[in-house]
Protein backbone atom coordinates (compact mmCIF):
# COMPACT_ATOMS: atom_id res chain seq x y z
CA UNK A 1 0.00 0.00 0.00
CA UNK A 2 2.80 2.38 0.89
CA UNK A 3 4.51 1.50 -2.38
CA UNK A 4 1.34 2.26 -4.35
CA UNK A 5 1.01 5.54 -2.45
CA UNK A 6 4.63 6.51 -3.08
CA UNK A 7 4.31 5.69 -6.76
CA UNK A 8 1.19 7.82 -7.11
CA UNK A 9 3.01 10.82 -5.67
CA UNK A 10 5.99 10.12 -7.91
CA UNK A 11 3.85 9.69 -11.03
CA UNK A 12 1.99 12.94 -10.34
CA UNK A 13 5.28 14.77 -9.98
CA UNK A 14 6.81 13.23 -13.11
CA UNK A 15 3.83 13.80 -15.38
CA UNK A 16 3.31 17.36 -14.15
CA UNK A 17 7.02 18.10 -14.53
CA UNK A 18 6.97 16.61 -18.02
CA UNK A 19 3.96 18.68 -19.07
CA UNK A 20 5.44 21.94 -17.76
CA UNK A 21 8.74 21.07 -19.43
CA UNK A 22 6.94 21.08 -22.78
CA UNK A 23 6.65 24.86 -22.41
CA UNK A 24 10.40 25.42 -22.26
CA UNK A 25 11.37 27.75 -25.10
CA UNK A 26 7.74 28.50 -26.01
CA UNK A 27 6.54 30.72 -23.14
CA UNK A 28 4.74 34.03 -23.70
CA UNK A 29 7.30 36.03 -21.70
CA UNK A 30 10.95 35.11 -21.23
CA UNK A 31 10.79 35.56 -17.44
CA UNK A 32 7.76 33.25 -17.28
CA UNK A 33 9.49 30.67 -19.43
CA UNK A 34 12.17 30.59 -16.75
CA UNK A 35 9.61 30.44 -13.92
CA UNK A 36 7.79 27.48 -15.49
CA UNK A 37 11.03 25.62 -16.05
CA UNK A 38 11.91 26.18 -12.40
CA UNK A 39 8.62 24.66 -11.34
CA UNK A 40 9.07 21.78 -13.75
CA UNK A 41 12.48 21.12 -12.22
CA UNK A 42 10.99 21.11 -8.71
CA UNK A 43 8.44 18.48 -9.78
CA UNK A 44 11.07 16.37 -11.49
CA UNK A 45 13.31 16.60 -8.44
CA UNK A 46 10.48 15.39 -6.24
CA UNK A 47 9.67 12.62 -8.72
CA UNK A 48 13.26 11.38 -8.48
CA UNK A 49 13.26 11.29 -4.66
CA UNK A 50 9.94 9.45 -4.64
CA UNK A 51 10.91 6.92 -7.33
CA UNK A 52 14.14 6.21 -5.48
CA UNK A 53 12.13 5.58 -2.36
CA UNK A 54 9.59 3.47 -4.26
CA UNK A 55 12.42 1.40 -5.78
CA UNK A 56 13.87 0.83 -2.33
CA UNK A 57 10.49 -0.47 -1.13
CA UNK A 58 9.98 -2.56 -4.25
CA UNK A 59 13.38 -4.23 -4.09
CA UNK A 60 12.57 -5.59 -0.64
CA UNK A 61 9.45 -7.42 -1.81
CA UNK A 62 9.44 -11.20 -2.18
CA UNK A 63 10.02 -12.25 -5.81
CA UNK A 64 6.48 -13.56 -6.38
CA UNK A 65 5.05 -10.16 -5.40
CA UNK A 66 7.52 -8.36 -7.64
CA UNK A 67 6.46 -10.34 -10.68
CA UNK A 68 2.80 -9.52 -10.09
CA UNK A 69 3.39 -5.82 -9.44
CA UNK A 70 3.72 -4.44 -13.00
CA UNK A 71 2.57 -5.63 -16.39
CA UNK A 72 5.21 -4.36 -18.81
CA UNK A 73 7.34 -7.09 -20.36
CA UNK A 74 10.49 -4.98 -20.07
CA UNK A 75 10.06 -4.70 -16.30
CA UNK A 76 9.18 -8.36 -15.87
CA UNK A 77 12.33 -9.34 -17.72
CA UNK A 78 14.40 -7.06 -15.51
CA UNK A 79 12.82 -8.54 -12.40
CA UNK A 80 13.20 -12.15 -13.62
CA UNK A 81 16.88 -11.47 -14.33
CA UNK A 82 17.15 -10.80 -10.60
CA UNK A 83 18.02 -7.14 -11.01
CA UNK A 84 17.00 -4.46 -8.57
CA UNK A 85 14.85 -1.67 -9.98
CA UNK A 86 15.92 1.97 -9.86
CA UNK A 87 14.18 5.34 -10.36
CA UNK A 88 14.54 5.14 -14.15
CA UNK A 89 13.10 1.62 -14.41
CA UNK A 90 9.98 2.79 -12.61
CA UNK A 91 9.61 5.95 -14.69
CA UNK A 92 10.56 4.59 -18.10
CA UNK A 93 9.50 0.95 -18.16
CA UNK A 94 6.01 0.85 -16.66
CA UNK A 95 3.03 1.03 -18.99
CA UNK A 96 0.16 3.46 -18.52
CA UNK A 97 -2.15 1.13 -16.61
CA UNK A 98 0.49 0.88 -13.89
CA UNK A 99 0.73 4.66 -13.57
CA UNK A 100 -1.19 6.07 -10.62
CA UNK A 101 -1.16 9.82 -11.29
CA UNK A 102 -4.33 11.91 -11.16
CA UNK A 103 -6.08 12.58 -14.47
CA UNK A 104 -5.63 16.31 -13.88
CA UNK A 105 -1.86 16.37 -14.34
CA UNK A 106 -1.87 14.50 -17.65
CA UNK A 107 -4.23 16.99 -19.31
CA UNK A 108 -2.54 18.85 -22.18
CA UNK A 109 -1.01 22.33 -21.93
CA UNK A 110 -3.30 23.72 -24.67
CA UNK A 111 -2.65 27.38 -23.93
CA UNK A 112 -1.40 29.56 -21.11
CA UNK A 113 -4.85 29.70 -19.48
CA UNK A 114 -5.19 25.90 -19.39
CA UNK A 115 -1.69 25.51 -18.06
CA UNK A 116 -2.30 28.08 -15.33
CA UNK A 117 -5.67 26.59 -14.34
CA UNK A 118 -4.22 23.06 -14.17
CA UNK A 119 -1.25 24.28 -12.11
CA UNK A 120 -3.46 26.29 -9.79
CA UNK A 121 -5.75 23.34 -8.99
CA UNK A 122 -2.81 21.01 -8.50
CA UNK A 123 -0.64 23.49 -6.56
CA UNK A 124 -3.51 24.25 -4.19
CA UNK A 125 -4.00 20.54 -3.62
CA UNK A 126 -0.27 19.99 -3.16
CA UNK A 127 -0.01 22.80 -0.65
CA UNK A 128 -2.60 21.30 1.71
CA UNK A 129 -1.57 17.74 0.94
CA UNK A 130 2.09 18.24 1.82
CA UNK A 131 1.08 20.34 4.84
CA UNK A 132 -0.53 17.09 6.08
CA UNK A 133 2.11 14.69 4.83
CA UNK A 134 4.87 16.35 6.85
CA UNK A 135 3.22 14.63 9.84
CA UNK A 136 3.47 11.19 8.23
CA UNK A 137 4.75 8.43 10.47
CA UNK A 138 6.94 7.41 7.53
CA UNK A 139 10.15 9.38 7.92
CA UNK A 140 11.10 9.35 4.26
CA UNK A 141 7.72 10.62 3.08
CA UNK A 142 7.67 13.22 5.84
CA UNK A 143 11.11 14.46 4.79
CA UNK A 144 10.15 14.65 1.11
CA UNK A 145 6.95 16.46 2.13
CA UNK A 146 8.88 19.01 4.12
CA UNK A 147 11.16 19.88 1.23
CA UNK A 148 8.23 19.88 -1.21
CA UNK A 149 6.10 22.14 0.93
CA UNK A 150 8.61 24.98 0.54
CA UNK A 151 8.59 24.59 -3.23
CA UNK A 152 4.86 24.11 -3.49
CA UNK A 153 4.19 27.25 -1.44
CA UNK A 154 6.03 29.19 -4.11
CA UNK A 155 4.24 27.33 -6.95
CA UNK A 156 0.87 28.16 -5.42
CA UNK A 157 1.72 31.83 -5.07
CA UNK A 158 2.84 31.94 -8.71
CA UNK A 159 -0.19 30.17 -10.19
CA UNK A 160 -2.64 32.09 -7.94
CA UNK A 161 -1.17 35.38 -9.13
CA UNK A 162 -1.61 34.28 -12.72
CA UNK A 163 -5.23 33.19 -12.18
CA UNK A 164 -5.94 36.67 -10.80
CA UNK A 165 -3.97 38.38 -13.57
CA UNK A 166 -5.86 36.53 -16.31
CA UNK A 167 -9.26 36.77 -14.61
CA UNK A 168 -8.88 40.48 -13.93
CA UNK A 169 -6.87 41.34 -17.07
CA UNK A 170 -8.67 41.76 -20.39
CA UNK A 171 -12.03 40.41 -21.58
CA UNK A 172 -10.15 37.93 -23.70
CA UNK A 173 -7.98 36.63 -20.86
CA UNK A 174 -10.99 36.48 -18.55
CA UNK A 175 -12.92 34.37 -21.07
CA UNK A 176 -9.94 32.10 -21.65
CA UNK A 177 -9.20 31.38 -17.99
CA UNK A 178 -12.89 30.85 -17.19
CA UNK A 179 -13.14 28.41 -20.09
CA UNK A 180 -10.04 26.53 -18.92
CA UNK A 181 -11.34 26.37 -15.36
CA UNK A 182 -14.69 25.06 -16.60
CA UNK A 183 -13.02 22.42 -18.74
CA UNK A 184 -10.65 21.20 -16.04
CA UNK A 185 -13.09 21.29 -13.14
CA UNK A 186 -14.24 17.71 -13.70
CA UNK A 187 -10.69 16.49 -13.05
CA UNK A 188 -10.48 18.05 -9.59
CA UNK A 189 -12.86 15.65 -7.82
CA UNK A 190 -10.45 12.76 -8.08
CA UNK A 191 -7.91 14.60 -5.93
CA UNK A 192 -10.14 13.93 -2.90
CA UNK A 193 -11.40 10.40 -3.56
CA UNK A 194 -10.28 8.16 -0.70
CA UNK A 195 -9.51 4.86 -2.42
CA UNK A 196 -8.28 1.69 -0.70
CA UNK A 197 -4.68 2.93 -0.75
CA UNK A 198 -5.66 6.24 0.84
CA UNK A 199 -7.75 4.55 3.53
CA UNK A 200 -5.11 2.02 4.42
CA UNK A 201 -2.18 4.47 4.47
CA UNK A 202 -4.27 6.88 6.55
CA UNK A 203 -5.06 4.10 9.02
CA UNK A 204 -1.33 3.39 9.32
CA UNK A 205 -0.56 7.06 9.93
CA UNK A 206 1.43 7.23 6.68
CA UNK A 207 -0.97 8.98 4.32
CA UNK A 208 -2.99 12.17 4.43
CA UNK A 209 -6.74 12.52 5.07
CA UNK A 210 -8.13 13.84 1.79
CA UNK A 211 -11.50 14.58 3.41
CA UNK A 212 -9.75 17.09 5.60
CA UNK A 213 -8.00 18.69 2.63
CA UNK A 214 -11.05 19.10 0.39
CA UNK A 215 -12.76 22.00 2.25
CA UNK A 216 -9.44 23.80 2.62
CA UNK A 217 -8.80 23.40 -1.10
CA UNK A 218 -12.28 24.66 -1.98
CA UNK A 219 -11.99 27.70 0.31
CA UNK A 220 -8.69 28.69 -1.26
CA UNK A 221 -10.01 28.22 -4.78
CA UNK A 222 -13.08 30.30 -3.96
CA UNK A 223 -10.99 33.09 -2.46
CA UNK A 224 -8.67 33.32 -5.46
CA UNK A 225 -11.58 33.06 -7.91
CA UNK A 226 -13.31 35.90 -6.13
CA UNK A 227 -10.26 38.09 -6.54
CA UNK A 228 -10.00 36.99 -10.17
CA UNK A 229 -13.75 37.56 -10.72
CA UNK A 230 -14.16 33.96 -11.88
CA UNK A 231 -17.09 31.63 -11.28
CA UNK A 232 -16.84 28.25 -9.66
CA UNK A 233 -18.07 25.87 -12.39
CA UNK A 234 -21.55 24.49 -11.91
CA UNK A 235 -20.67 20.98 -13.09
CA UNK A 236 -20.86 18.33 -10.42
CA UNK A 237 -19.83 15.26 -12.42
CA UNK A 238 -16.23 14.32 -11.72
CA UNK A 239 -13.97 12.09 -13.78
CA UNK A 240 -11.90 9.55 -11.95
CA UNK A 241 -9.72 6.52 -12.58
CA UNK A 242 -6.13 7.80 -12.71
CA UNK A 243 -5.36 6.58 -9.20
CA UNK A 244 -6.51 3.11 -10.27
CA UNK A 245 -4.58 3.16 -13.54
CA UNK A 246 -7.52 4.06 -15.81
CA UNK A 247 -6.20 7.09 -17.64
CA UNK A 248 -7.24 9.49 -20.36
CA UNK A 249 -5.83 8.99 -23.86
CA UNK A 250 -3.23 11.65 -23.08
CA UNK A 251 -1.04 9.48 -20.89
CA UNK A 252 -0.20 6.99 -23.63
CA UNK A 253 1.28 9.74 -25.80
CA UNK A 254 3.19 11.24 -22.90
CA UNK A 255 4.75 7.85 -22.19
CA UNK A 256 5.45 7.18 -25.86
CA UNK A 257 7.74 10.21 -25.86
CA UNK A 258 9.01 9.98 -22.32
CA UNK A 259 9.99 6.33 -22.58
CA UNK A 260 11.17 6.26 -26.19
CA UNK A 261 14.92 6.06 -25.53
CA UNK A 262 14.68 3.38 -22.84
CA UNK A 263 12.39 1.33 -25.07
CA UNK A 264 14.50 1.66 -28.24
CA UNK A 265 17.82 1.13 -26.43
CA UNK A 266 17.04 -0.98 -23.37
CA UNK A 267 19.44 -1.70 -20.54
CA UNK A 268 22.02 1.01 -21.23
CA UNK A 269 23.63 3.65 -19.08
CA UNK A 270 22.96 7.22 -20.13
CA UNK B 1 32.98 69.68 -24.98
CA UNK B 2 32.93 69.52 -28.75
CA UNK B 3 32.21 66.24 -30.52
CA UNK B 4 35.89 66.05 -31.23
CA UNK B 5 36.85 66.23 -27.57
CA UNK B 6 34.11 63.69 -26.68
CA UNK B 7 35.71 61.41 -29.24
CA UNK B 8 39.18 62.01 -27.76
CA UNK B 9 37.93 61.25 -24.27
CA UNK B 10 36.26 58.05 -25.52
CA UNK B 11 39.41 56.98 -27.38
CA UNK B 12 41.52 57.54 -24.30
CA UNK B 13 39.18 55.38 -22.20
CA UNK B 14 39.45 52.65 -24.83
CA UNK B 15 43.22 52.96 -24.97
CA UNK B 16 43.56 52.82 -21.20
CA UNK B 17 41.25 49.76 -21.12
CA UNK B 18 38.75 51.58 -18.91
CA UNK B 19 35.21 50.29 -19.40
CA UNK B 20 32.61 52.42 -21.15
CA UNK B 21 29.39 52.74 -19.14
CA UNK B 22 25.83 53.45 -20.41
CA UNK B 23 25.93 57.13 -19.48
CA UNK B 24 29.30 57.78 -21.15
CA UNK B 25 29.41 59.43 -24.53
CA UNK B 26 30.13 56.94 -27.30
CA UNK B 27 30.40 57.18 -31.08
CA UNK B 28 27.29 56.16 -32.97
CA UNK B 29 29.03 53.33 -34.77
CA UNK B 30 30.22 51.90 -31.49
CA UNK B 31 26.66 51.93 -30.12
CA UNK B 32 25.26 50.42 -33.31
CA UNK B 33 27.89 47.72 -33.48
CA UNK B 34 27.32 46.80 -29.86
CA UNK B 35 23.55 46.67 -30.23
CA UNK B 36 23.96 44.42 -33.25
CA UNK B 37 26.44 42.11 -31.55
CA UNK B 38 24.72 41.89 -28.15
CA UNK B 39 21.27 41.38 -29.63
CA UNK B 40 22.56 38.74 -32.03
CA UNK B 41 24.03 36.99 -29.05
CA UNK B 42 20.78 37.30 -27.07
CA UNK B 43 18.76 35.98 -30.02
CA UNK B 44 21.19 33.06 -30.32
CA UNK B 45 20.51 32.12 -26.72
CA UNK B 46 16.75 32.19 -27.25
CA UNK B 47 16.77 30.37 -30.59
CA UNK B 48 19.40 28.05 -29.12
CA UNK B 49 16.83 26.82 -26.59
CA UNK B 50 14.89 25.13 -29.39
CA UNK B 51 17.23 22.43 -30.75
CA UNK B 52 17.89 21.20 -27.22
CA UNK B 53 14.30 21.74 -26.16
CA UNK B 54 13.51 19.19 -28.84
CA UNK B 55 14.82 16.45 -26.48
CA UNK B 56 13.35 17.50 -23.11
CA UNK B 57 10.39 15.16 -23.44
CA UNK B 58 12.60 12.29 -24.65
CA UNK B 59 15.70 12.50 -22.43
CA UNK B 60 16.78 8.95 -21.58
CA UNK B 61 16.89 9.21 -17.77
CA UNK B 62 15.35 11.37 -15.06
CA UNK B 63 18.74 12.85 -14.23
CA UNK B 64 19.44 13.74 -17.87
CA UNK B 65 15.97 15.23 -18.22
CA UNK B 66 16.49 17.52 -15.23
CA UNK B 67 20.00 18.53 -16.27
CA UNK B 68 18.87 19.31 -19.81
CA UNK B 69 15.95 21.42 -18.59
CA UNK B 70 18.22 23.30 -16.21
CA UNK B 71 20.69 23.93 -19.02
CA UNK B 72 18.06 25.33 -21.34
CA UNK B 73 16.78 27.45 -18.48
CA UNK B 74 20.29 28.88 -18.13
CA UNK B 75 20.16 29.84 -21.80
CA UNK B 76 16.91 31.71 -21.22
CA UNK B 77 18.70 33.46 -18.36
CA UNK B 78 21.60 34.39 -20.65
CA UNK B 79 19.12 35.81 -23.13
CA UNK B 80 17.66 37.87 -20.33
CA UNK B 81 21.01 39.35 -19.18
CA UNK B 82 22.00 40.10 -22.75
CA UNK B 83 18.72 41.77 -23.69
CA UNK B 84 19.13 43.84 -20.53
CA UNK B 85 22.68 44.79 -21.53
CA UNK B 86 21.39 45.81 -24.98
CA UNK B 87 18.63 47.88 -23.36
CA UNK B 88 21.28 50.03 -21.64
CA UNK B 89 22.20 51.22 -25.14
CA UNK B 90 18.76 52.70 -25.68
CA UNK B 91 16.81 49.95 -27.45
CA UNK B 92 13.83 48.00 -26.11
CA UNK B 93 13.63 44.23 -25.88
CA UNK B 94 10.41 44.28 -27.91
CA UNK B 95 12.08 46.15 -30.77
CA UNK B 96 14.87 43.57 -30.77
CA UNK B 97 12.31 40.75 -30.88
CA UNK B 98 10.67 42.50 -33.86
CA UNK B 99 14.00 42.49 -35.68
CA UNK B 100 14.44 38.79 -34.94
CA UNK B 101 10.92 37.87 -36.02
CA UNK B 102 11.10 39.90 -39.22
CA UNK B 103 14.33 38.15 -40.16
CA UNK B 104 16.33 41.39 -40.03
CA UNK B 105 18.44 40.37 -37.05
CA UNK B 106 20.70 37.35 -37.24
CA UNK B 107 21.46 34.64 -34.71
CA UNK B 108 24.11 31.95 -34.60
CA UNK B 109 23.61 29.75 -37.67
CA UNK B 110 24.51 26.59 -35.81
CA UNK B 111 20.99 26.47 -34.36
CA UNK B 112 19.60 25.93 -37.83
CA UNK B 113 20.83 22.35 -37.76
CA UNK B 114 18.50 19.61 -36.49
CA UNK B 115 18.97 17.57 -33.31
CA UNK B 116 18.34 14.06 -34.55
CA UNK B 117 19.55 11.78 -31.77
CA UNK B 118 20.16 12.03 -28.04
CA UNK B 119 23.91 12.24 -28.75
CA UNK B 120 23.27 15.67 -30.26
CA UNK B 121 22.68 16.90 -26.69
CA UNK B 122 26.24 15.82 -25.94
CA UNK B 123 27.69 17.22 -29.15
CA UNK B 124 26.00 20.59 -28.69
CA UNK B 125 27.26 20.91 -25.14
CA UNK B 126 30.75 19.79 -26.00
CA UNK B 127 31.28 21.48 -29.38
CA UNK B 128 28.79 24.31 -29.70
CA UNK B 129 29.11 25.50 -26.12
CA UNK B 130 32.85 24.87 -26.37
CA UNK B 131 33.10 27.10 -29.44
CA UNK B 132 30.84 29.68 -27.77
CA UNK B 133 33.18 29.81 -24.78
CA UNK B 134 36.18 30.39 -27.05
CA UNK B 135 34.30 33.26 -28.62
CA UNK B 136 32.99 34.64 -25.37
CA UNK B 137 35.78 34.43 -22.81
CA UNK B 138 37.65 37.35 -24.41
CA UNK B 139 34.41 39.35 -24.18
CA UNK B 140 34.50 39.24 -20.39
CA UNK B 141 37.08 42.03 -20.83
CA UNK B 142 35.26 43.84 -23.59
CA UNK B 143 35.13 47.63 -23.47
CA UNK B 144 31.42 48.02 -22.76
CA UNK B 145 30.79 47.49 -19.02
CA UNK B 146 27.27 45.96 -18.99
CA UNK B 147 28.22 43.55 -21.79
CA UNK B 148 31.46 42.51 -20.07
CA UNK B 149 29.65 41.86 -16.78
CA UNK B 150 26.90 39.85 -18.50
CA UNK B 151 29.58 37.80 -20.23
CA UNK B 152 31.29 36.90 -16.95
CA UNK B 153 28.10 35.22 -15.77
CA UNK B 154 27.39 33.65 -19.14
CA UNK B 155 30.88 32.17 -19.43
CA UNK B 156 30.77 30.60 -15.98
CA UNK B 157 27.59 28.75 -16.86
CA UNK B 158 28.72 27.88 -20.38
CA UNK B 159 31.82 26.14 -19.13
CA UNK B 160 29.60 24.07 -16.87
CA UNK B 161 27.43 23.20 -19.88
CA UNK B 162 30.46 22.26 -21.90
CA UNK B 163 31.58 19.81 -19.22
CA UNK B 164 28.08 18.31 -19.12
CA UNK B 165 28.11 17.87 -22.90
CA UNK B 166 31.52 16.25 -22.77
CA UNK B 167 30.28 13.94 -20.05
CA UNK B 168 27.29 12.86 -22.19
CA UNK B 169 29.69 12.13 -25.06
CA UNK B 170 32.02 10.20 -22.76
CA UNK B 171 29.17 8.09 -21.39
CA UNK B 172 28.04 7.31 -24.93
CA UNK B 173 31.44 6.64 -26.43
CA UNK B 174 32.38 4.32 -23.55
CA UNK B 175 28.94 2.70 -23.62
CA UNK B 176 27.62 0.01 -25.95
CA UNK B 177 28.57 -0.15 -29.64
CA UNK B 178 25.38 1.53 -30.69
CA UNK B 179 25.92 4.33 -28.18
CA UNK B 180 29.45 4.84 -29.48
CA UNK B 181 28.06 4.95 -33.00
CA UNK B 182 25.51 7.53 -31.90
CA UNK B 183 28.28 9.71 -30.43
CA UNK B 184 30.44 9.46 -33.57
CA UNK B 185 27.46 10.25 -35.79
CA UNK B 186 26.70 13.39 -33.80
CA UNK B 187 30.37 14.41 -33.86
CA UNK B 188 30.42 13.98 -37.66
CA UNK B 189 27.41 16.22 -38.08
CA UNK B 190 28.33 18.97 -35.58
CA UNK B 191 32.09 19.29 -36.15
CA UNK B 192 32.11 21.43 -39.32
CA UNK B 193 29.20 23.68 -38.34
CA UNK B 194 31.02 24.28 -35.02
CA UNK B 195 34.11 25.48 -36.89
CA UNK B 196 31.89 27.82 -38.88
CA UNK B 197 30.66 29.37 -35.61
CA UNK B 198 33.80 31.53 -35.51
CA UNK B 199 32.63 33.31 -38.63
CA UNK B 200 34.20 33.79 -42.06
CA UNK B 201 37.97 33.85 -42.53
CA UNK B 202 39.64 37.10 -41.39
CA UNK B 203 40.27 38.20 -44.95
CA UNK B 204 36.53 38.23 -45.58
CA UNK B 205 35.32 39.43 -42.20
CA UNK B 206 34.12 43.01 -42.59
CA UNK B 207 33.85 43.97 -38.92
CA UNK B 208 36.96 42.52 -37.39
CA UNK B 209 39.49 45.36 -37.46
CA UNK B 210 37.30 48.07 -35.96
CA UNK B 211 35.83 45.66 -33.43
CA UNK B 212 39.26 44.58 -32.21
CA UNK B 213 40.21 48.22 -31.68
CA UNK B 214 37.05 48.72 -29.59
CA UNK B 215 37.71 45.52 -27.68
CA UNK B 216 34.25 44.36 -28.78
CA UNK B 217 36.21 41.55 -30.28
CA UNK B 218 39.57 40.58 -28.82
CA UNK B 219 40.81 37.83 -31.12
CA UNK B 220 40.18 37.32 -34.81
CA UNK B 221 37.91 34.62 -36.23
CA UNK B 222 40.80 32.56 -37.54
CA UNK B 223 42.79 32.78 -34.30
CA UNK B 224 39.82 31.59 -32.28
CA UNK B 225 38.99 28.82 -34.74
CA UNK B 226 42.54 27.48 -34.60
CA UNK B 227 42.54 27.57 -30.82
CA UNK B 228 39.25 25.65 -30.74
CA UNK B 229 40.53 22.99 -33.12
CA UNK B 230 43.75 22.48 -31.16
CA UNK B 231 41.87 22.00 -27.90
CA UNK B 232 39.00 19.93 -29.26
CA UNK B 233 41.12 17.44 -31.20
CA UNK B 234 42.82 16.48 -27.93
CA UNK B 235 39.43 16.08 -26.24
CA UNK B 236 38.22 13.85 -29.08
CA UNK B 237 41.17 11.55 -28.36
CA UNK B 238 40.04 11.21 -24.73
CA UNK B 239 36.55 10.38 -26.00
CA UNK B 240 37.90 7.81 -28.44
CA UNK B 241 36.11 9.54 -31.33
CA UNK B 242 37.47 10.24 -34.76
CA UNK B 243 37.61 13.83 -36.03
CA UNK B 244 35.72 13.83 -39.34
CA UNK B 245 38.53 15.55 -41.30
CA UNK B 246 40.92 13.46 -43.38
CA UNK B 247 43.27 16.45 -43.76
CA UNK B 248 43.67 16.98 -40.04
CA UNK B 249 47.36 16.79 -39.12
CA UNK B 250 49.61 18.21 -36.43
CA UNK B 251 51.95 20.85 -37.88
CA UNK B 252 55.11 20.88 -35.81
CA UNK B 253 56.37 24.11 -37.35
CA UNK B 254 53.19 26.09 -36.67
CA UNK B 255 52.54 24.37 -33.36
CA UNK B 256 48.94 23.90 -34.47
CA UNK B 257 46.74 21.37 -36.22
CA UNK B 258 46.31 21.86 -39.97
CA UNK B 259 42.76 21.17 -41.08
CA UNK B 260 40.79 20.64 -44.25
CA UNK B 261 38.79 23.23 -46.18
CA UNK B 262 35.59 24.53 -44.57
CA UNK B 263 32.51 24.55 -46.77
CA UNK B 264 31.83 28.28 -46.76
CA UNK B 265 29.23 27.86 -49.44
CA UNK B 266 27.17 25.86 -46.95
CA UNK B 267 27.84 28.46 -44.25
CA UNK B 268 26.59 31.38 -46.35
CA UNK B 269 23.58 29.42 -47.45
CA UNK B 270 22.61 28.66 -43.88
CA UNK B 271 23.16 32.33 -42.97
CA UNK B 272 20.89 33.33 -45.86
CA UNK B 273 18.10 31.10 -44.58
CA UNK B 274 18.68 27.86 -46.46
CA UNK B 275 19.71 25.74 -43.48
CA UNK B 276 17.70 22.65 -42.59
CA UNK B 277 15.79 24.36 -39.77
CA UNK B 278 15.93 28.15 -40.39
CA UNK B 279 12.24 28.47 -41.20
CA UNK B 280 11.14 26.13 -38.45
CA UNK B 281 13.17 27.88 -35.72
CA UNK B 282 11.93 31.33 -36.63
CA UNK B 283 8.34 30.18 -37.05
CA UNK B 284 8.44 28.53 -33.61
CA UNK B 285 9.64 31.74 -31.98
CA UNK B 286 7.11 33.85 -33.87
CA UNK B 287 4.33 31.52 -32.88
CA UNK B 288 5.37 31.62 -29.21
CA UNK B 289 5.42 35.41 -29.38
CA UNK B 290 2.08 35.75 -31.18
CA UNK B 291 0.36 33.18 -28.96
CA UNK B 292 1.67 35.08 -25.96
CA UNK B 293 0.25 38.44 -27.01
CA UNK B 294 -3.04 38.06 -25.12
CA UNK B 295 -1.10 36.92 -22.03
CA UNK B 296 1.14 39.99 -22.09
CA UNK B 297 -1.90 42.20 -22.71
CA UNK B 298 -3.66 40.65 -19.72
CA UNK B 299 -0.65 41.16 -17.46
CA UNK B 300 -0.42 44.79 -18.54
CA UNK B 301 -4.16 45.44 -18.12
CA UNK B 302 -4.17 43.85 -14.68
CA UNK B 303 -1.17 45.90 -13.54
CA UNK B 304 -2.89 49.10 -14.68
CA UNK B 305 -6.16 48.20 -12.98
CA UNK B 306 -4.32 47.45 -9.77
CA UNK B 307 -2.53 50.76 -9.89
CA UNK B 308 -5.81 52.59 -10.49
CA UNK B 309 -7.52 50.75 -7.61
CA UNK B 310 -4.64 51.58 -5.31
CA UNK B 311 -4.82 55.25 -6.24
CA UNK B 312 -8.58 55.18 -5.69
CA UNK B 313 -8.15 53.63 -2.27
CA UNK B 314 -5.53 56.21 -1.32
CA UNK B 315 -7.89 59.01 -2.33
CA UNK B 316 -10.73 57.55 -0.29
CA UNK B 317 -8.56 57.20 2.82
Amino acid sequence: MKLDYTLRLADDALIMGHRLGEWCGHGPILEQDIALTNTSLDHLGRARSLYQYAAEQFNQLPTENKIKAFSSVALQETILAGKNLDEDDLAFLRDGWDFRNHLLVEQPNNDWAYTIARSFFYDTFNYYFFSELIHSSDESLAAIAEKSLKEVTYHLRWSSEWVVRLGDGTDESHAKIQYAVDELWMYTGELFVMNETDKETLRQGIGADLNKIQPLWLDRVKAIFEEATLNIPAGKWMQQGGKEGRHSENLGYILAELQFMQRAYPGMEW
Amino acid sequence: MSVQSFQEHFDSLIDREVTIEPKDWMPNDYRKTLIRQISQHAHSEIIGMLPEGNWITRAPSLRRKSVLLAKIQDEAGHGLYLYSAAETLGVTRDSLYDQLHSGKAKYSSIFNYPTITWADMGAIGWLVDGAAIMNQVPLCRTSYGPYARAMVRVCKEESFHQRQGFEIMLTLSKGTDVQHKMAQDAFNRWWWPSLMMFGPPDAESPHTEQSVRWRIKRMTNDELRQKFIDVTVEQAKVLGLEVPDKDLKWNEERGHYDFGPINWDEFWNVVKGNGPCNKQRLETRKKAWENGQWVRDAAMAHAEKRKARKAEAAKAA
